[in-house]
């Protein structure tokens, strides 16, 4: 394709960037005593070597990325039975995950907080890959959730069951809320008021002490019970636990495993609910907006109640993971839900595959375990996510999974 | 048969600041009829058929839709309530289809409005009520009628963005129809398409006046097209109104001819 020369080129301007971004970043360096810092220049030089080396491979397979690039096009439409077997495997293993060799107290809590980035996933799918609406600020739904929750514990003695459904009724109540004003916005200005709408929920939690326990946060969240019967070494009188009632003996990784069939069986309601309202008139329309909201209006679709009808969708989905997370932890405050939640959130639906269900909790699972796997050596875990992103970026541009399903076909019938 | 009113335009303008692209526009489009609007680039066009399907508010005038004696006034309603429920149905220009969807999936959004009223506001759909899976399957079949009508039951299942441009063309048309509009307001459908491909999209306009018995409005450059399937035609430059009258009768108006070719010694 390219011929030397320019080859070189440009190699030589890549590694001239890294060079000038490398100067500050890896050039110095703070002295371990005492004011004043020590300079690394060699490292500097390596790392231009480095990506002027790396760059110029890059050009020498210039047709093999193209290839796979359209191969990766081509054959979504074929892989159907693919992604079916995959999802049914999933479910499987997600199932059978307490009772597998290596289930630890530690396995368990983390599969339940990716089971909870699941369920954000497929919540802000809606909003961005199904009616195409970019919400930086989705974490401000899993507060609304989370703090509906302690409150409702914390001021009427209300129980997760109670709670679980009628925070997702709050939650959807701020979907709304935050969806009349918006309306008229689209792309990045609406990104940018949903960015502030997330922060504003953020700060007020963490100033209204009064009401929220400002920085302090809430505590005492109770964990789900089973069937009213609560999971505990010894009950108070007149309370009957659960392992009394079937008579085995307390451990603490019962809770846990309870908490995680509870977020499962959450998670496969809400896959449920998204895979069939795709299907359904509303779901043709989110995606209609997507593509088109003028031509919406011109085929006497209403744009006011399909925008709010995402959002309250979405919101009412990030609103049950909220009430998950704060029973999983037992303990919420104002630091949990800052902007860095909503950019992960919005980072699995991209990676996933906008609109896939299947490739947002993969990236979901992914993004959530990672940074537990990779505890062991901390300090290299930004710069594996860097390449992770950077390499989907490329082979990837449209998300793992690129298949979209059509939400109606001409050989059913 | 008499000629049944369909539309009314009475003395309608639309301002743009200093700008007038229509001023005092009057006109009658009837059913069962195809009335072109043409005229030089610029004259007001678009702008007519924006005003009348809601995305351009008219400084003045009134724009009345009458069917089975009801009275809409257009310039009143909100632009989706204008295609819902006085079955305005428009195509574009630059052709807007929801490229990313399937063809079939085009022509079922198209439904929407009767289907969600079917699926109990997509709450009896989420519940799998069989009256709703009955409505689906309707929208279904009537799709197929309309893409058997283009040739494009072959592509049903492809993404629409995919179809050769003269397949878009004609794929708009008929997602209008399929809200089941009273009048069809289509906006340049032959632009860029080669002879053959504009004879064959105004055979097809035809059909659908003559088989659906609803009114036509077709702003259109292609005379050829204009002349052959006009019931009447309507001129205008800057704004104004130059000639209402047959194609045959348009075509040797002085005033038209002059809006086109200049005056002579220009």
């Amino acid at each position: 394709m390219m011929g030397a020369a320019p080859r070189l080129k440009d190699a030589g301007l890549a590694a001239l960037v890294a060079l000038a971004l490398a100067f500050p970043l890896i050039g110095f360096e703070t002295a371990e005593s005492g004011v004043g810092f020590t300079t690394r220049f060699p490292w500097v030089a390596i790392a231009g070597a480095a990506v002027f080396a790396g760059r110029l491979l890059l050009g020498l397979l210039p047709q093999r990325f193209h290839l796979r690039q359209r191969a990766s096009r081509s054959t979504a439409v074929s892989d159907g039975k693919f992604v079916k077997l995959a999802a049914a495997a999933l479910i499987v293993f997600a199932v059978l995950l307490p009772v597998l060799p290596f289930a630890s107290r530690r396995s368990i809590d983390l599969a339940t907080l990716a089971l909870i980035y699941v369920i954000l996933g497929w919540g802000l799918n809606v909003v961005v890959g199904l009616a195409g609406l970019l919400d930086l600020g989705y974490v401000a739904f899993y507060a609304v959730g989370a703090y509906s929750f302690a409150l409702a514990v914390q001021w009427f003695g209300l129980s997760f069951w109670e709670m679980l459904p009628l925070s997702g009724v709050t939650a959807a109540t701020a979907g709304i809320l935050l969806g009349i004003p918006v309306l008229r916005l689209r792309g990045d200005y609406l990104a940018i008021v949903t960015l502030g709408f997330g922060e504003i929920v953020r700060i007020v939690l963490n100033n209204w002490t009064s009401m929220t326990g400002g920085p302090n946060g809430i505590g005492d969240i109770p964990r789900p019970t089973v069937f009213g019967m609560p999971i505990a070494p010894g009950a108070p009188a007149g309370v009957t636990t659960f392992n009394h009632v079937i008579g085995i003996a307390y451990d603490p990784i019962q809770r846990l495993i309870w908490l995680y069939y509870v977020a499962l069986a959450v998670a496969l309601i809400i896959n449920w609910f998204s895979l069939r309202i795709r299907r359904l008139p509303v779901g043709r329309a989110w995606e209609a907006l997507r593509e088109d909201e003028i031509a919406c209006r011109a085929l006497g679709l209403n744009p006011t109640t399909i925008k709010l009808s995402a959002f309250a969708t979405g919101a009412m989905t990030g609103g049950f993971a909220g009430v998950l997370f704060a029973a999983r932890a037992g303990f919420i405050s104002p630091e949990s839900f800052n902007f860095q939640e909503s950019a992960t959130v919005l980072s699995i639906v991209v990676l996933g595959g906008m609109g896939s269900q299947l490739g947002v909790a993969l990236a979901a699972v992914i993004l959530a375990t990672l940074p537990e796997f990779g505890r062991e050596f901390a300090q290299y875990r930004m710069l594996i996510f860097g390449a992770a992103m950077v390499a989907i970026m490329i082979w990837r541009p449209r998300g793992l999974f690129t298949v979209r399903a059509p939400s109606v076909r001409l050989d059913q019938t | 048969m008499t000629r049944q009113s369909l539309l009314a335009v009475e003395n309608l303008s639309m301002r743009f600041g200093g700008v007038v692209a229509v001023d005092d526009l009057s006109f009658t489009a009837y059913r069962r009829e195809i009335t072109a609007i043409i005229g030089p680039n610029g004259a007001g066009k678009t702008t007519v058929f924006n005003c009348l399907t809601g995305f351009y508010r008219p400084t003045g005038g009134s724009l009345v839709l009458t069917q089975d004696d009801r009275n809409f006034q257009l310039e009143r309603l909100k632009g989706y309530r204008i295609a819902r429920d006085a079955g305005v149905a428009r195509t574009f220009q630059n052709v807007r289809l929801f490229a990313g969807m399937t063809v079939l999936e085009n022509l079922v959004v198209a439904q929407h409005v009767a289907l969600t009223r079917a699926s109990g506001y997509n709450l009896g759909g989420l519940l799998g009520l069989k009256r709703h899976q009955d409505a689906e399957r309707a929208a279904i079949v009537r799709a197929r009628e309309w893409l058997d009508l283009i040739d494009l039951t072959g592509r049903a299942d492809e993404v629409a963005g995919n179809l050769p441009y003269g397949a878009q063309r004609k794929l708009e048309i008929v997602r209008a129809m399929c809200t089941g509009p009273r009048l069809l307001c289509v906006d340049e459908p032959a632009a860029g398409l080669n002879p053959h491909e504009s004879a064959d999209l105004a055979r097809f306009l035809v059909l659908i006046r003559d088989r659906f018995g609803i009114g036509i409005l077709l702003i259109e450059h292609d005379m050829t097209v204009v002349m052959g399937i006009s019931d009447h035609v309507i001129v205008l430059n800057y704004g104004k109104k130059v000639a209402d009258a047959s194609p045959a009768e348009v075509r040797r108006d002085p005033a038209v001819i002059k809006a086109y070719l200049g005056e002579e010694g220009d």
